[in-house]
């Protein structure tokens, strides 16, 4: 019995069809399994090496040299802030030690009630918003005290359970496409998340596509166009 | 000199929805693919060497030459490397996640322009919103016909796949990106071959080129080489998109024009920089990501100018510039920088493994009061061990050049801030941290 749930297995054997060679899918995949259960389990990586067809020890051997893969249970939320260069000079290691305070954990450590999991990350590209830092990979910035407090605060009461997913999430897009260059065609009908088939027949997905191209075109003609400030995001 | 160019890269930052379809479609996207398309592969591939394209990675590497050198051998495939991490660049992160779809529109025509048969976007896994953003924006790009079979009619047919990774600086180089997507740990192949364009993903051949690389290339095809080249000066052609951070008024990107504008430009000019805070003095900078030795206010008048750059001993690198003030203590900043490379460091060779560690550990010592006066000639000597001679550009004893780079905050801070770091020695720690604790 696979540890990995049916449409999460579903959902990697359509990564291994987009690579010629199937262990190229092994990083999209432990990504797959790290959004089901949090962390990598020892559980999931067996599947994920039979499905690969090598040893669990090659998947673990490879996942534990990436940062963002945890080979051990983590918070609700992981919080990494960044202390490199930039945010240094901005403050990243007083906010970072202004969050072992307020978390009650040392970077590198899980609160006792589950919640936070601490860690000391390297630089996340986002030195215009420093000192900065992600929860579950959504950006935060930039920060002082008291705007980390409101974070953790609105983490805790659930206010950003848009922004910010589960940790282990790392898209939540819904593929459309597959592979198409070679097989001359659309794609078949594919399935939903919940596995079922979807009424699209695949004769009629151009025509979709080209409709949902031309109301997008439509909509930023028409639409009223903010103007974003000049620097930052 | 501040020049007024039209952006080339950053033309739809000004719209909220730079991202979608459908603002692309309205503001000209694809026109580059489908000009590219009637031109056919070999007019590309006149067009980009005309316009003299740096590859705008780091290693600056002329994007026209990597594509000549192929192996002719089929399948070739391209690899877009959007692993931005080196320390202070953001300027990919901004066009990944606000300009996805240019980001494809280049790497269609790259990949037209060299006869790929399957394209990879490999995304820095930490860019959870650059992901979903790139995946609609593929799906789109399947829509409007301009990826899968027969794009847009010509013939030419092609899959492209966002691969996200998991966070490893390493992963970076062309080769360590080559072994993740391969799925496997991000260690740098050893050499030779030198060049994917021999063998690379999979042992075929392979072009590995810059998100900004590729994002400029829809516009070369419409505008031509020569509109390109007309900007800058020299090799540093077109525009730049540089990342500012540190101690300035304005930290951000800046798209500028090559070669016309310097250093100075970037830092104080209000429409830029607008300079450092409180009006304090500019202590040193890093130039070009922190793989680059530092400059002095000595340098601020030089050209932003790949060549000009590197004959000062430095680089242009990524693209990030760090400003650091009379505040700042430069035995923290360059024990920072070094700590990050130790972190970083794959492991596969002893100089670049051990001797950041070592260099990480005397540099903590020297800030926190225990550091000895040979300690200055200790570190010279580590970083020697690694890149011999401590010229530019640095000799090296790895397989990659992260080992190389180490010496470069530490070279150059110790022959610019010598005394400070002796000073370090005398008084038993940081003098300005000290200062703080008296006041």
């Amino acid at each position: 019995m696979a540890h990995l749930a049916p449409e999460v297995m579903h959902k990697a054997r359509e990564v291994v069809a987009l690579y010629p060679q199937r262990r190229s899918a092994l990083i999209p995949i432990c990504h797959l399994a790290q959004a089901q259960d949090g962390w990598l389990t020892p559980e999931a990586i067996e599947d994920i090496a039979d499905l690969l067809d090598i040893t669990p020890a090659e998947v673990e051997g490879t996942a534990s040299f990436y940062d963002m893969f945890h080979t051990e249970p983590v918070g609700r939320y992981v919080v990494t802030v960044c202390t490199n260069i930039a945010c240094m000079l901005a403050g990243g290691y007083e906010l970072l030690e202004h969050a072992e305070e307020r978390l009650g954990v040392r970077a590198g450590g899980t609160s006792a009630d589950g919640q936070f999991t601490l860690e000391e990350a390297e630089c996340l590209a986002a030195c215009d918003m420093a000192p900065c830092l992600q929860v579950n990979s959504r950006f935060f910035g930039p920060l002082n005290d008291e705007r980390f407090d409101w974070l953790v605060d609105d983490l805790a009461a659930g206010k950003f359970a848009d922004e910010v997913p589960p940790h282990g999430v790392l898209s939540r897009y819904e593929r459309r496409h597959r592979l198409e260059a070679q097989r001359g065609g659309v794609s078949a009908p594919r399935k939903t998340r919940a596995g079922a088939a979807t009424e699209a027949a695949g004769d009629d997905a151009p025509k979709r596509g080209a409709r949902r191209i031309q109301e997008a075109v439509k909509k930023a003609a028409t639409g009223a166009v903010s103007v974003r400030k000049k620097a930052g995001r | 000199m501040i020049t007024k160019v039209p952006p080339i890269v950053t033309a739809r930052m000004g719209h909220e929805d730079s991202h979608t379809i459908g603002r692309y479609l309205a503001t000209g996207g694809y026109e580059g693919l489908r000009a590219a398309l009637r031109m056919g592969a070999e007019a590309v591939r006149a067009e980009v060497d005309k316009a003299s394209l740096l590859g705008r990675g780091g290693a600056g590497f002329p994007a026209g030459r990597k594509w000549g050198m192929l192996r002719k051998a089929e399948p070739v495939y391209l690899v877009v490397n959007g692993d931005e991490s080196e320390p202070a660049t953001f300027k990919d992160h901004l066009l990944i996640e606000r300009d996805p779809h240019q980001i494809i529109e280049g790497a269609i025509i790259c990949a037209f322009a060299i006869g790929a048969a399957q394209a990879f976007v490999y995304c820095r896994g930490e860019f959870a919103l650059g992901i979903e953003r790139l995946e609609e924006a593929r799906d789109d790009a399947y829509d409007h016909g301009a990826l899968g079979h027969d794009i847009f009619g010509s013939g030419f047919s092609l899959d492209l796949v966002v691969h996200p990774g998991a966070g490893a600086y390493i992963c970076g180089d062309e080769t360590a990106l080559l072994e993740s997507l391969e799925g496997k740990r991000g260690f740098p192949r050893i050499k030779p071959p030198y060049y994917p364009a021999a063998i690379g993903l999979y042992g075929q051949p392979t072009v590995v080129n810059n998100v900004e690389t590729m994002s400029n290339l829809p516009w070369i095809v419409l505008n031509g080489g020569e509109a390109f080249a007309a900007l800058g000066e020299g090799t540093s052609t077109g525009t730049r998109l540089f990342a500012l951070s540190g101690h300035v008024n304005r930290p951000g990107w800046y798209e500028v024009e090559m070669s016309k504008t310097t250093f100075r430009d970037l830092i104080y000019a209000p429409e830029y920089g607008g300079g450092i805070p409180h009006d304090h003095e500019l202590k040193a900078f890093v130039p070009g990501g922190v793989s680059a030795p530092w400059f002095g206010p000595q340098h601020l008048d030089v050209a932003l100018n790949q060549d000009e750059v590197g004959k000062l001993a430095s680089m242009l690198g990524s693209g990030s510039i760090v400003v650091m003030d009379e505040t700042t203590c430069v035995v923290r900043a360059a024990w920072r920088i070094t700590r990050f490379f130790h972190r970083e460091s794959c492991g596969q060779c002893t100089p670049c493994r051990e001797g950041s560690g070592w260099l990480e550990g005397i540099l903590r010592r020297i800030e926190e009061g225990a550091g000895r006066e040979a300690d200055l000639e200790l570190l010279l000597d580590v970083c020697d061990n690694i890149a011999p001679g401590l010229g530019w550009p640095p000799k090296q004893t790895t397989i990659c050049p992260l080992g190389p780079s180490i010496p470069s905050p530490i070279a150059s801070g110790i022959n610019m801030f010598r005394d400070e770091y002796l000073l370090h020695v005398k008084e038993g720690g940081c003098p300005l941290r000290l200062a703080e604790g008296a006041a």
